[in-house]
């Protein structure tokens, strides 16, 4: 375990970092005052070095979008921060949040000085309530420690809503609106919020950035799967796996040596049947695919996602449709209604898996599930429909002789067994989604 | 003026653009109205930020922790997304309906507990995870929910 890096949660396990004092002692806030002292353009060079990729799943250049904000704009320019995690399966941002905050905020400092913005909003979201008041505990003690310099930083609260941590629907929701996604262009570096130039970067991401100016870009971009997939990830294990939890990882194990050598692996001696990675929006894989490094091409060659490096373990318990049932039940009760391919595909795939589950569903309704799918793909504003279509697709594609076999047997092989049997899902308890039945 | 109004113009005061408050404006309406938003909160949160009554309903009615209807005292939120499903989210769901007398969405007859499903809160790997006043208990299960309810009901 030594040999392994820990950059982002570096000092967290020894040490109370959330206090100043503290995080000051492990070298806290040096990287703010080194970047202060460079160009705003170098510290983006550095970025670029290292080849930082977002954390928040699209795994874009940091570096290079930040150079996309204009320096010379005549608005003022925003950093706002995406602190919304609400992708079922990934729960890293809290974790930063609660045990290094003062890290994602030097982070953010050093940000707001390569774009020459004073103004950071951190949109955090609204069930994150012991997370908010950490954080707040650590901005109240940087600004009286005056090491927000002319930068005001105010952390926003969400209300519930998981279409926010997309970035336009975050946008939207910050300015005071419904939090439904906007179409692009403009992209936010341009006009983002209240129409001026705007950086979005995610919790992680922030705070990976005072290490990288602390080491340099060079430094950082050896670590990890280079040229690529550089650096370290905080994976979130969860499912059927027997040490659930975060570890921060080099990028480049395998999922193998995650789930089994050090989550423990399946508990009570069961098979594991199937791993999501990245998150519930992600093709699944199956058992025997997971020998494939978490690096984000190997993944992409398997025609899936690292996404926010979240790891589902899923055992041989679970029913695939029931599973495909319950993810599509949420990303339904998510769509915000503004695309209809969104907003009506997911009603449809979730009664198409209904009856297949129920064991009423005929021959031609999996191709017809298939076929919803392929009408949302690409289809929407947002990525909030793919994020319901790749999944379902992928589960019926690869498990379809479990699909199959709930048509032939006129219904669920699991004969109530499995683990997802009978899981109560929110949309059923609310009264403004009002059911639409697929015609005959 | 009243304190409720003072509160949100303070909240405002830290955004370029008002309107951007709302959702800060709601919350703490709500914790005026013992919980939800009836309809003269959308009149008090209007007035204070220049906009509709009917746009802050609009706006409201979008977000899953904003309440359009009364609730409990006490709310008592389960997570049954995928990951605490996998792992007995439904067993510790039943536990709470069970011992509540009520069904998810609803609440106790004498008003202290609304319970409710609710989608991903975030905790994936320390399974069950229930929210109890939007404080986040971890690795709850079924055995663990009277304990829970004694709490809430002697507090």
């Amino acid at each position: 375990m030594a040999d392994r890096p820990v950059i982002v949660l570096a000092g967290a396990d020894e040490h109370d970092l959330t206090k100043l004092a503290a995080y000051r002692a492990v070298g806290g806030y040096d990287a703010l005052a080194k970047a202060r002292g460079m160009e705003p353009q170098a510290v983006i060079d550095e970025l670029v070095a290292s080849n930082l990729r977002g954390r928040g799943g699209a795994f874009f250049s940091t570096g290079k979008k930040a150079s996309f904000i204009p320096a010379d704009s005549p608005k003022p320019t925003y950093l706002t921060v995406n602190a919304d995690e609400s992708e079922p399966g990934t729960f890293k941002d809290r974790e930063i949040m609660l045990r290094v905050p003062h890290r994602l905020l030097e982070g953010c400092l050093i940000t707001a000085h390569a774009i020459r913005s004073r103004h950071v909003f951190i949109y955090i979201r609204g069930e994150y309530l012991e997370e908010f008041e950490v954080l707040r505990a650590a901005l109240d003690e940087a600004r009286a420690e005056k090491l927000l310099g002319d930068v005001t930083v105010v952390l926003h609260r969400g209300a519930g809503a998981y279409i926010c941590g997309e970035e336009t629907g975050l946008l939207e929701s910050l300015e005071g609106k419904r939090g439904q996604p906007r179409s692009k262009p403009p992209f936010p570096a341009i006009q983002g919020l209240y129409a001026s130039p705007t950086l979005i970067n995610n919790v992680e991401t922030m705070a990976t950035v005072p290490p990288i100016i602390a080491m340099g870009g060079a430094k950082y971009a050896k670590i990890g799967a280079p040229p690529d997939s550089t650096g370290t990830r905080l994976f979130c294990v969860s499912g059927n796996i027997e040490r659930g939890g975060n570890y921060e990882l080099p990028m480049g194990m395998t999922i193998r040596e995650v789930l089994f050598d050090l989550a423990g692996g399946v508990p009570g001696g069961r098979k594991l049947k199937a791993l999501i990675p990245g998150g519930s929006s992600m093709p699944i894989l199956t058992a025997d695919e997971i020998d494939v490094p978490l690096e984000h091409d190997a993944l992409r060659a398997l025609d899936t996602f690292l996404g926010a490096a979240a790891l589902i373990a899923i055992d041989d318990r679970c029913c695939m449709v029931q599973l495909g049932l319950r993810v599509a039940q949420f990303y339904m009760h998510e769509s915000c209604g503004k695309c209809t391919p969104c907003r009506e595909g997911t009603r449809w795939m979730v009664q198409i898996l209904e009856k297949i589950e129920a064991g009423h569903a005929e021959q031609s309704e999996l191709d017809l599930l298939l076929d919803v799918c392929d009408r949302i793909l690409g289809h929407c504003l947002c990525p909030l429909g793919d994020a319901a279509a790749m999944p379902i697709a992928s589960y019926v594609t690869k498990f379809r002789d479990e699909f199959q076999a709930h048509v032939d047997q006129g219904g669920c092989p699991f004969k109530g067994s499995s683990t997802l049997e009978h899981v109560f899902a929110p949309v059923n308890q609310h009264s403004h989604h009002p059911t639409v039945e697929v015609p005959a | 003026m009243t304190e409720l109004a003072d509160e949100i113009r303070e909240v405002a005061a830290q955004y370029p653009e008002s309107r951007s408050a709302i959702l800060p404006a709601l919350r703490l309406a709500q914790e005026h109205h013992d919980g939800w938003l009836p309809p003269e909160a959308f009149e008090e949160v209007g007035v204070a930020l220049g906009l509709t009554p009917a746009y802050c309903e609009s706006v409201a009615s979008f977000y899953d922790m904003l309440h359009l209807r009364p609730v409990g005292r006490h709310m008592v939120e389960v997570c049954t997304n995928i990951c605490c499903a996998l792992r007995g989210a439904q067993a510790v769901v039943e536990a709470f309906e069970s011992e509540l007398g009520v069904r998810c969405g609803e609440t106790t007859e004498d008003g202290a507990i609304t319970l409710r499903a609710v989608e991903c809160l975030g905790g994936c790997g320390w399974p069950t995870i229930v929210a109890v006043d939007d404080y986040h208990r971890r690795d709850v299960q079924a055995a663990d929910v009277p304990a829970i309810l004694e709490e809430l009901r002697g507090g």
